[in-house]
């Protein structure tokens, strides 16, 4: 109970905004990228960009697992609920992603499919241990936090034969983004990174090292609470006024250099590289998403059911790409607030909490220029 | 013989007007809500016609479970209609009360929906005057639910409104947010977790007389039930074609419902209450009005939480606790534990 209060106190964010603001120097500027989805939304919830001072600029990146799987792989969890007939199971947000023709997984459940929303992994494999005459898929998305638990599941599932359960999975790296970040316009531009507490402490610190030594960019690795964001611009502000470039940890509480060793072997031992991967606004990314392993061959709803990925492009107005490679703003995008709105999305980055445009309009939108596009400029 | 409100359940003929029904309204309804007006025994109550304007309000209760912590389904109908007319500034008189059973329901947990109704009842002051029972079949509803209508009266000179509400206007809440919600959340299946968090579930009527016998100046009375507080500071911006500014830091939220909620990944002021209320007052009056909520047993965590400001956008503009600002923002889906 104390957890929360401790984390929040006011007193302590006015006196790390007061030594930020000290300590950033006025004649240049930081350019930071929260990587991660939780810190954009910690940064809009808690209006932490009214703290900092106009030199430091947060820049939302691609860490939101929802926003950047592309339109081809709910098309392709769709096809599956509609055409194999299977029990779709998946996260709430994976439900209202639109996808090609106007469908969405909710839409494709209007029209009669079996769509479910779980919570965890493990609701889907109970309801395929449940419900043996069903084929059930679990729509598996998410950076290196969400794969321990599914690989568990896969091998749940083979432990005890179930013959009726299996995995779309798109689970993604984070180490893979953050390099196309850097080989992009936007990530050379960039002068540190605040990297995701959750997936580090299951892939510890060490893959971080590379952005330091390699590209010298400073990565800082902090936790979603608002004060361990503004520790983490302190830190990062600090490297870049002395010129260092290094791996340091704002959420000492949970990550080591290794990470968690016995998580990885879990997910070593399920899954493997895919050679490539398309993710939204990224491109196709090598070596940058997890398959599973021949012997799970199985519990692969790809393999079981044949439905191969289609890439799709996205709705032309769209600028989630642009948005998700740290390019453009949500409130560059013509359509924000107009015709995509989270009530009815047209990109990704409007569905998730944790999506950039969600984020800034239910929460930062007072501050954005008024926009004028009519509605029906998009239909 | 009369009925085993123990080891019986509920059957098609409790709805069907014969016999049955009129043993279960007898030995259940009428014994647990005994007054005169449903003594009469009739199709309808007659009531004696007060003096003054007349508010009625009615809401149907559809809750799993159905029994929570500090309430059920029962007192949930009676407080939410008792509340929704004491919002007129009126104060609650009479109820109806509609039921309909699913076949199979336990009449002991009927029995037990059925005293706290009374109980509730009792304890706001009103009358259950007159009501019906229907039956639907196993498998065609979810156990009970409960339609209340109630009917108060608006004491001389008071008009609330939710389109009254002027820049510079306050805006007070009467007490700590979400319990209701989280008390309902942690009992669900699949999220049971033990918070010891109960639903503020009360009759708000004691605290508006209290309001009102206040003199302070009143624009509007909401209670931010189903979608928590952002949603009636919304409502209300929205009708009156205002905004608001709101300072997070003066929004009572207790330990339990701010840790579940962070737990989840959920805003407190998104979680719905069923014993608090939001006012809007004259500035003037604001302190005065305070003193009086917080002199109410049901008051004594009011707190002013912001003003209205003249904004076209209609926004409620909030200071976080950090001290950033951010947009308390309509709801947008149903509000569900965050993923990862
Ligand atoms: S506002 Fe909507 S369409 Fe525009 S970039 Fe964001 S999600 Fe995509």
């Amino acid at each position: 109970m104390r957890y929360v209060d401790e984390f929040r106190d006011g007193d302590l964010a006015r006196h790390l905004a007061a030594a930020i603001g000290s300590e950033a120097q006025g004649t240049r500027r930081y350019h930071l990228m929260e990587f991660c989805g939780g810190h954009t939304h910690a940064i809009s919830r808690y209006g932490l960009g009214d703290l900092l001072p106009p030199s430091v600029h947060m820049i939302h990146g691609p860490g939101c697992p929802v926003c950047v799987l592309p339109i081809g792989r709910i098309d392709q969890a769709i096809r599956l609920a509609l055409e194999h007939r299977v029990t779709l199971c998946s996260y709430g947000d994976c439900l209202r992603v639109p996808a090609s023709l106007g469908l969405s997984l909710l839409k494709a459940k209007a029209q009669g499919a079996d769509v479910r929303m779980v919570y965890a992994v493990t609701d889907a494999l109970e309801l395929a241990r449940q419900n043996s005459e069903r084929q059930v898929v679990f729509l598996a998305i998410g950076f290196e936090t969400t794969t321990p638990p599914t690989a568990v599941a896969v091998q749940q599932a083979a432990a005890s034969g179930l013959k009726n359960f299996s995995v779309l999975c798109n689970h993604v790296l984070t180490p893979a983004a953050m390099h196309a970040i850097l080989a992009s316009p936007a990530g050379v531009r960039l002068d540190g990174f605040i990297g995701p507490a959750h997936v580090s402490t299951v892939i510890g610190s060490r893959p971080y090292e590379p952005f330091a030594r390699d590209h010298g960019k400073p990565v800082v690795i902090a936790g979603f609470e608002p004060l361990d964001v503004m520790q983490a611009v302190l830190m990062l502000v600090r490297q870049i006024n002395t010129g260092r470039a290094e791996v340091e940890n704002e959420f000492t509480r949970a990550v080591t250099p290794e990470g968690n060793l016995k998580a990885q072997a879990i997910v070593n031992e399920v899954f493997e590289l895919r050679d490539g991967f398309e993710w939204r606004g990224l491109g196709s990314l090598p070596k940058s998403a997890l398959k599973l392993r021949p012997r799970y061959a199985d519990f692969d709803a790809e393999a079981r059911f044949g439905v191969g990925y289609v890439p799709v492009p996205d709705n032309k107005a769209c600028e989630c790409g642009a948005i998700l490679r740290g390019e453009k703003r949500p409130q560059d995008c013509r359509i924000f607030g107009t015709a995509c709105t989270p009530d009815r999305p047209v990109g990704s980055c409007m569905v998730s909490a944790e999506g950039a445009c969600a984020a800034h309009y239910t929460y930062g939108r007072f501050q954005g220029p008024a926009t004028t596009v009519a509605r029906e400029e998009m239909q | 013989m009369s009925i085993d409100l123990h080891h019986g359940r509920v059957e098609m003929n409790h709805g069907s007007g014969g016999r049955a029904m009129a043993q279960l309204i007898d030995e259940l309804f009428a014994r647990q809500f005994a007054n005169d007006y449903l003594a009469q025994g009739n199709d309808g109550a007659m009531l004696p016609a007060p003096a003054g304007r007349l508010v009625m309000s009615t809401d149907s209760h559809v809750v799993s479970p159905l029994f929570f912590p500090g309430g059920n389904i029962g007192s949930l109908s009676v407080h939410g209609t008792v509340n929704d007319v004491a919002m007129m500034g009126a104060r609650p008189l009479y109820l109806a009360a509609s039921f309909i059973l699913e076949e199979g329901f336990p009449l002991a947990d009927l029995l037990r929906i059925v005293e706290s109704m009374a109980h509730a009842a009792a304890g706001a002051g009103v009358s259950i005057v007159t009501g019906d029972t229907k039956v639907v079949e196993k498998g065609k509803g979810d156990g009970v639910f409960i339609t209340t209508t109630g009917v108060g009266v608006v004491r001389d000179g008071i008009i609330l409104s939710g389109n009254l509400a002027c820049p510079g206007d306050k805006v007070l809440l009467s007490g700590s947010i979400g319990e209701h919600g989280m008390a309902i959340l942690s009992q669900r299946e699949g999220l049971s977790f033990d918070t010891g968090i109960v639903s503020d579930s009360a009759p708000l009527n004691g605290l508006v007389e209290a309001m009102l016998d206040s003199g302070s100046r009143l624009r509007a009375l909401r209670d931010p039930t189903r979608g928590g507080l952002a949603t009636t500071l919304n409502e209300l911006a929205k009708q009156s074609g205002v905004g608001m500014r709101l300072d997070e830091a003066a929004i009572p939220v207790c330990p339990a419902v701010s840790a579940a909620c962070e737990f989840l990944g959920l805003d407190p002021c998104y979680i719905a209450n069923e014993g608090k209320l939001v006012a809007i007052c004259e500035p003037q009056d604001a302190d005065r009005l305070l003193a009086a909520m917080r002199g109410h047993p049901l008051g004594q965590n009011a707190a002013i939480i912001g003003e209205v400001v003249d904004d076209r956008n209609g926004f409620i503009q909030m200071t976080t606790r950090m001290g950033g600002r951010r947009i308390l923002d309509w709801l947008s889906g149903e509000p569900l534990p965050r993923i990862c």
